[in-house]
């Protein structure tokens, strides 16, 4: 398996060997980002801000300003908290074509602990008027993602992520902003998932299928917008809803899938997720079963549905 | 040699006052205090088109002191980026002014600034993205005093020195008072040009009511290579109006009261050049 980050540094080498519109800026974490990678291969498209994130986003504002699209990394909690206010009044607001990639997403950064574990970045950049959330599954939908952005005009904040993840796709030549993707078709309920939650989803499903439970899995990696189609019409389709993802279950996957749902198709909805405190140190998969977003934490929040959805 | 500048300057103090009260609030004390500096660059200074407001290779000024963005709609007016008639529109529903500057509304206008020391760093950007792309423009950026409190500042500071950024000039409108208090009494800010040293930067302290000062200023900071100049401009908050001079409540937001207005816009009138 290929961590994230790595998949990251080699989707912007491959990509800086076709276009030279972008550059990518880090705050001295570019062996945790994946942007090392990219730093060896085209040193004078790297610029180093050093630690201190909130020049780096306004800095980038700048320098978007003269025709370059910045591609800005640095850690989830930094980008959506340290230097949030820089990402909505220097970037979003005036609407320049910036790009923040960040790394360490949830749970999944595991030893280092709660300082560095973002469970809140997905709903303050959903908060934000401008920015577009994208969230890939894994290395090829990331690779797929990237051109997308940089084609995009206007600020996006895209969450990389850090570990090796299992392949969700066999192949993804093609991504849409705006659009999700139905993984596994079902009739009894539909998993909405994100982010590293995406291949548990569908090992839950499997697990389900054997008890005789057919569920839909749908890759939820555009946040903002969503797809609000697809949304719907897994609801009428399937009369329940599973959410997960590896975030507080405030303001996140849960949050923008019931905002679709309470307007247009009231179904019952479980949502998996951090419910609303911090993580600590410890291996990740250990974590995910602490803290309740592991493969049995979704098979019990499906089976509850589907007894709210038959009750 | 400054004739036209002293009078350029004179209406864009009564044009701070008439928007002022237009608008009802407003920051006037620091809008005067930057009345020479913004005058200058845009009659003397700044590279820059009304016709062609995004010309990729304009000169750029960003007012990271966005609050005293009454200065700069003054001298864009001037320039004829927008008519005066704007003015009346000013902090108002539906108005391209607004209350900090917006450059998708504005035309003239580089940064949604207002959000202090994010103009400054904006400012490292786009002389960045000069030196990435061999541009020749230059980028000037004006700060205000108070805003040296801000921790991104001394971030920025640091940046631009170690990225030789000679092609921007940064200017502190040093009026010595911020919105509660003296500077010196908020968090103590002296001795600044030992700071501005210490991180690198080359440093010019001058006069900012002086035309002959700032031209002489941005002069010597055109020659100096591999490293950004500031310029630490001594001024005096509301100048020009007495009742406002030096007063912490003209900081804002508020306007005056009708016969203050009328004082106020025969004080500019008056004003002179003093040096």
């Amino acid at each position: 398996m290929i961590t994230m980050r790595e998949a990251f540094g080699n989707a912007l080498v491959e990509l800086a060997g076709k276009r030279s519109d972008f550059v990518v800026l880090d705050a001295d974490v570019a062996g945790g980002t994946g942007t090392h990678i990219f730093r060896e291969a085209f040193p004078e498209r790297f610029i180093q801000c050093g630690i201190a994130e909130q020049n780096m986003f306004s800095a980038a504002a700048g320098i978007a300003s003269t025709g370059i699209i910045p591609i800005v990394t640095c850690y989830a909690v930094f980008a959506s908290m340290r230097a949030v206010e820089q990402a909505r009044n220097s970037i979003a607001y005036p609407r320049f074509n910036v790009k923040i990639a960040a790394s360490h997403l949830g749970l999944d950064v595991g030893p280092d602990g709660a300082t560095h574990q973002s469970l809140e970045d997905i709903s303050i950049y959903r908060s934000i008027p401008e920015f577009r959330v994208i969230s890939p599954a894994d290395p090829l939908e990331l690779q797929a993602a990237l051109p997308v952005i940089l084609d995009t005009e206007g600020p996006v904040y895209l969450r990389t992520g850090r570990s090796p993840i299992p392949e969700v796709y066999d192949c993804k030549d093609d991504f849409t902003i705006g659009r999700a993707d139905v993984l596994r078709e079902g009739e009894d309920l539909c998993i909405m998932a994100v982010g590293v939650m995406v291949h548990r989803a569908l090992e839950a499903a499997g697990i389900l299928q054997r008890e005789g439970i057919s569920c839909r899995v749908v890759n939820m990696s555009s946040l903002k917008p969503v797809d609000n189609a697809l949304i719907e019409e897994s609801a009428r389709k399937t009369g329940a809803i599973v959410t997960a993802e590896d975030h507080n279950i405030l303001g996140g996957l849960g949050g923008a899938v019931s905002e679709v749902l309470v307007s247009s198709c009231p179904v019952p909805v479980e949502m998996v997720g951090i419910r609303d405190r911090f993580g600590e140190s410890g291996d990740t998969e250990e974590l995910a079963t602490r803290y309740g977003i592991g493969v049995s934490d979704i098979v019990n929040s499906a089976k509850k549905v589907l007894g709210r959805k038959n009750g | 040699m400054f004739e036209d500048l002293v009078s350029a300057a004179r209406q864009m103090r009564k044009d701070i006052i008439e928007m002022n009260c237009l608008a009802g609030s407003g920051h006037p004390g620091g809008s005067l205090s930057a009345v020479e500096i913004i005058c200058y660059l845009y009659n003397r200074e700044l590279k820059v088109d009304p016709a062609n407001p995004q010309h990729p290779d304009r000169d750029r000024f960003i007012l990271s002191k966005g609050h005293s963005c009454l200065a700069l709609y003054a001298a864009l007016a001037q320039k004829n980026f927008f008519s005066k008639e704007e003015y009346a529109r000013l902090r108002h529903v539906g108005g391209m002014l607004q209350g900090h500057p917006d450059r998708l509304k504005t035309p003239g206008v580089e940064f949604n600034s207002g959000s202090l020391s994010q103009g400054f760093s904006f400012a490292i950007g786009t002389a960045l993205g000069a030196k990435m792309q061999d541009k020749t423009f230059r980028t000037y950026v004006l700060v205000g005093d108070g805003e040296l409190n801000e921790g991104q500042i001394w971030e920025g500071m640091m940046f631009a020195v170690h990225h030789q950024l000679d092609n921007m000039v940064a200017i502190v409108d040093y009026n010595k008072l911020q919105s509660d208090d003296y500077c010196e009494n908020v968090t103590a800010l002296e001795p600044l040009m030992d700071k501005f040293r210490s991180f690198g930067w080359y440093t010019i302290e001058i006069d900012g009511h002086s035309f002959h000062d700032i031209c002489c200023a941005f002069d010597r900071a055109r020659k100096i290579k591999k490293r950004p100049s500031i310029i630490l401009a001594h001024t005096i908050k509301g100048k020009g109006v007495s009742f406002m001079e030096n007063a912490p409540k003209w900081h804002g937001s508020l306007a005056p009261e009708a016969h203050e207005r009328e004082q106020a816009l025969r004080e500019c009138e008056c004003e002179e050049l003093q040096s």
